[in-house]
């Protein structure tokens, strides 16, 4: 029954990919770096509204309607439909900040009576730079945790290219979000932070399969090891990505302007956290030049409780 | 029968019944009504006053429930929000100032599922609508009003003693107290240390001076004081709201979140909340000339303030306080029998009581004033050290004397506020005295408001993606497994089912947006335990062990790979929770126990379901559909 078994070599793919992928991380960087993200009111402070119409909203007249009452500076967008409108203010100086989002919302009612007060936001800028340090120091606890985890699970090899593809995805991610602008707020870190489990969960079981393959295996050549460890969880990694696509794509299209965000950077998570498992994790196993000796101490645990 | 062990197939469906039992309230949400109290803490809603709403309902043509009395409140249900919202409105005409009609909800849970404590999730508030607020507390001016205590404290611990002193400075935690010699500075030592025993005294330096600065541990209990001070003061006020299972909660070491579903008023909510305002009772100097008023320089011990709606009358404040507003317990309305004027009656603490019986007693006769203070905070930018603009908090105060009254006699705990222009004036100043002063002003750093219409609009949208990629990854598992595809399927529903019952079993569990997104990602993910096991059965089917031993070997192998990247994602789900703040959390707890119920029906629950099939009692099969 062994012609079912699938056999693509994968490793012969592997030193353009490792190029792009390096490619990839650097472009994201260079656009972190020069572009920045379109950081959500969460992280900016500011007040954000948004208000329903009855009929379609014309964002011009909206936006003089908002200018005539001092707010120049607003950002102003249809939400979802174009009877939503999302205006966006920096934080005011001047008196009672709190207040900014019911004058928004008294502004863009000069031309439309109907209009309905959907969700005011008001962050304080101060929120927004506590913030910020406090998702970058979550983020990197992250990745930190998975980091020990994955050395004390397996070897300081596997944790080392683990996390490598972990920062890889993080950093493709957050650099498509700076290509395209795409709002990044509190979800999207939630989403973001949701993508390191689901990538490392997809590393650890590639990665099992490589460590069980070397134990198990009389040969020891890692490109033969690691390619038919990777052929052996193929299906598994692609129906796995696809189920977890299926239900992002419901999530896109069905869950409302909320979990848009949410939901696009899981599905490019998905699809970068697929690929780093299986070429990024590899690509620097090589570059370590792991071995069988790397996995020579005896299988630690025996779980006791087998389902 | 199989000799897969009995006990996991009755673990199986105790989990299932239960979490069953308590998914089940989830089927019945809670009616939006509106809640009718009494202004006054204590009153009821009486018979009439349910006719006099029912009629206005009535005749504005909306649908109503009888009304029901929950404690000292009357709760009328109604059929949707928007019903709701103005069914207050015609409610809050009708009755006038004294009764507060607050936006509500009320549970349809059956009796018999409510006898067993079982209710359905909580909603956050994206999900249902009201009004979110952030607070931070003001801790500089807790620590520079306590230091003024304190100071006070030690130029009296100084008379008392004899000993002769300059001044005392204030500056952040440090106190200076300068003396005309050496002498008098070493005098001052045993006395300052044992009044001031949280303060460390410093070497002294060149002059005679002693330096005492406040220990951390002090001052971080100040701290943690004065935010739950205000805290339990909010609490009070929100409760005045009548807003039901509003969430007064502390946040970090500085600031307090509100939480007020089916509020939509916002400004009227942040009028209640974020008036800073306490009281003060002090003693009046009559004795400054009208000359030295006007020129506002007060002499030491005394302060100048302007008289509330009196232009250009000062009234000149001994410093010391009598009582504080936040020693106030309870305070009520009510009119003279003489005069008919309206009065507020006051029920101090025992520590204020102390207070004001033993300097009253001094000073009969001698005029009381009541002074409220009043702080407001604004953003304003500020240019930085490094040259940079920034935005800073900054609070501005506003005190003022509302009332002058003559020391009639001795006050004990309970005395009298007289002097009020109106009877509305009375009730303001009575609920703001009963809800509680705060013991450091606070301003609101965040904002949100969702309308009823979004939260629906929400959770509609929520589950419609959830129903949706749930079949779809169920169509997908039976078209790729078969049989294994619909036993993995089963699994899936009934971790479904055990992921709502845990959430509703959970007491501070919300169900929020992000949350639904936690779910929904969870049932992606969940499968992945039963395709890692079912893929390794395939491929020992293909090296050729027989069906049997495939699937005993394929969940063996698959556990220890399973728990390794299940174990990762959980480490995630505790970082997000520990570290985010409400949005983040709740998808934080979802994604928690969505794995671990994930991991307990997809490997558990498809075997036992496998073994039932395919086990040892059965016929050994040829085959496995897979």
């Amino acid at each position: 029954m062994s012609k079912a078994t699938m056999n693509i070599n994968f490793m012969g793919a592997r030193k353009p990919l490792g190029i792009l992928s390096l490619l990839l991380v650097v472009a994201s960087v260079v656009l972190l770096v020069t572009r920045g993200l379109n950081l959500g009111l969460d992280f900016t402070g500011g007040t954000t509204v948004v208000v329903k119409s009855p009929v379609d909203v014309e964002l011009s007249q909206a936006r003089a309607d908002l200018a005539a009452s001092g707010f120049t500076d607003a950002v102003v967008q249809h939400y979802g439909s174009p009877k939503e409108v999302n205006v966006r203010v920096a934080p005011k100086d001047g008196a009672n900040a709190d207040e900014v989002g019911y004058d928004v919302f008294a502004a863009l009612k000069l031309h439309n009576e109907e209009l309905e007060l959907l969700k005011v936001e008001f962050v304080g800028p101060q929120v927004g730079d506590e913030l910020r340090d406090e998702s970058g120091t979550a983020m990197l606890l992250a990745l930190g945790l998975m980091m020990i985890y994955v050395w004390f699970r397996f070897s300081n090899k596997f944790g080392v290219a683990t996390v490598v593809a972990l920062f890889h995805d993080v950093i493709i991610v957050l650099g498509i979000f700076s290509l395209v602008q795409w709002p990044f707020d509190l979800t999207v870190l939630a989403a973001v932070l949701a993508l390191i489990g689901y990538s490392l969960n997809d590393s650890i079981v590639v990665a099992d399969r490589i460590r069980e393959d070397f134990r198990n295996s009389r040969q020891n050549e890692p490109e033969k090891i690691i390619n038919s460890a990777v052929n052996a969880t193929f299906s598994r990694t692609i129906n796995t990505s696809l189920t977890t696509l299926l239900v992002l794509v419901a999530l896109y299209f069905f869950g409302g302007e909320v979990m848009r965000a949410f939901s696009e950077a899981l599905l490019v998570g998905v699809f970068v956290g697929t690929y780093s498992s299986i070429y990024v994790v590899s690509n620097i196993l090589f570059m370590m030049k792991v071995s069988k000796e790397d996995f020579l101490i005896p299988e630690p645990e025996e779980i006791e409780e087998m389902p | 029968m199989t000799r897969y062990p009995r006990w996991k197939f009755f673990l199986l469906l105790a989990a299932l019944v239960v979490c069953g039992l308590y998914a089940l309230p989830n089927l019945y949400p809670d009616a939006p009504a509106i809640q009718i109290s009494h202004a006054d803490a204590g009153g009821e809603v009486n018979e009439m006053t349910r006719q006099r709403v029912l009629s206005a309902l009535d005749t504005a043509g909306l649908q109503h429930g009888p009304g029901e009395t929950v404690g000292t409140s009357l709760l009328v249900r109604l059929s949707d929000t928007e019903a709701q919202l103005r069914a207050r409105e015609l409610a809050s005409e009708t009755l006038g100032d004294n009764y507060v009609v607050a936006l509500n909800l009320a549970a349809t849970t059956p009796d018999w599922l409510r006898s067993i404590g079982a209710s359905p999730m909580n909603l956050g508030l994206d999900l249902r609508g009201g009004v979110h607020f952030l607070l931070q507390v003001d801790m500089d001016a807790v620590v520079s009003s306590r230091m003024e205590a304190w100071a006070g404290n030690a130029k009296l611990t100084l008379r008392d003693a004899g000993v002769r002193y300059r001044n005392v400075d204030v500056d952040g935690t440090t106190l200076t107290v300068t003396f005309a010699d050496q002498v008098a500075a070493d005098a001052a030592r045993a006395p300052l240390r044992q009044a001031l025993d949280k303060f460390t005294m410093k070497p002294a330096g060149d002059g005679p001076e002693t330096v005492l600065v406040l220990n951390d541990s002090a001052l971080k209990e100040m701290q943690d004081y004065a935010v739950d001070q205000n805290r339990t003061a909010l609490n009070k006020r929100v409760n005045e709201l009548g807003v039901a299972e509003a969430v007064v909660q502390r946040q970090g070491a500085d600031r307090i979140v509100v939480q007020l579903p089916g509020i939509q008023d916002a400004s009227q909510a942040r009028r209640i909340l974020g008036r800073t305002a306490t009281l003060e009772f002090r003693l009046v100097d009559n004795g400054v000339s009208a000359a030295r008023l006007r020129t506002g320089m007060a002499p030491p011990g005394l302060e100048f303030f302007p008289f509330k709606g009196q232009e250009g009358r000062i009234v000149a404040l001994n410093k010391s306080k009598i009582a504080t507003g936040d020693q106030v317990i309870d305070a009520r309305m009510g009119f003279d029998q003489q005069s008919g004027s309206p009065e507020v009656n006051v029920t101090l603490d025992a520590d204020g009581a102390k207070r004001m019986q033993r300097i009253t007693g001094k000073n009969v006769g001698n005029p009381m004033g009541v002074l409220f203070i009043e702080t407001k905070t604004d953003v304003k930018k500020v240019e930085g050290d490094d040259g940079k603009m920034m935005d800073k908090m900054i609070s501005t105060t506003d005190k003022y004397v509302i009332n002058v009254a003559t020391i009639q006699d001795t006050l004990g705990s309970r005395f009298r506020i007289t002097g009020l222009d109106n009877p509305a004036e009375a009730s303001e100043l009575a609920l703001l005295l009963r809800a509680g002063s705060l013991a450091a002003p606070v301003s609101i750093v965040e904002e949100r408001t969702v309308g009823p219409s979004l939260g629906a609009e929400n959770i509609e949208a929520g589950l419609k993606s959830m129903a949706l990629g749930l079949a779809l990854v169920l169509v997908f598992m039976i078209a790729w497994y078969k049989l294994f595809g619909i036993i993995a399927n089963v699994a899936l529903l009934g971790n479904l089912v055990i992921i709502i019952g845990i959430m509703s079993l959970i007491p501070g569990a919300t169900l929020t947006l992000p949350g639904i997104a936690g779910i929904v990602l969870t049932v992606g993910m969940a499968v992945d335990a039963n395709v890692l096991i079912f893929e390794r059965i395939k491929e020992d089917l293909r090296r050729g062990l027989n069906p049997r031993q495939a699937i005993e070997e394929g969940y063996a192998r698959a556990f220890t790979t399973i728990l390794d990247a299940n174990i990762t994602t959980l480490i995630v789900a505790v970082i997000l929770f520990a570290a985010g703040t409400g949005s983040v959390q709740g998808f934080a707890v979802t994604l928690f126990i969505g794995i671990l119920t994930s991991m307990f029906t997809a490997i558990i629950g498809t075997r036992a379901m496998a073994e039932m099939i395919y086990g040892r009692g059965a016929r050994a099969p040829a085959k496995l559909s897979i």
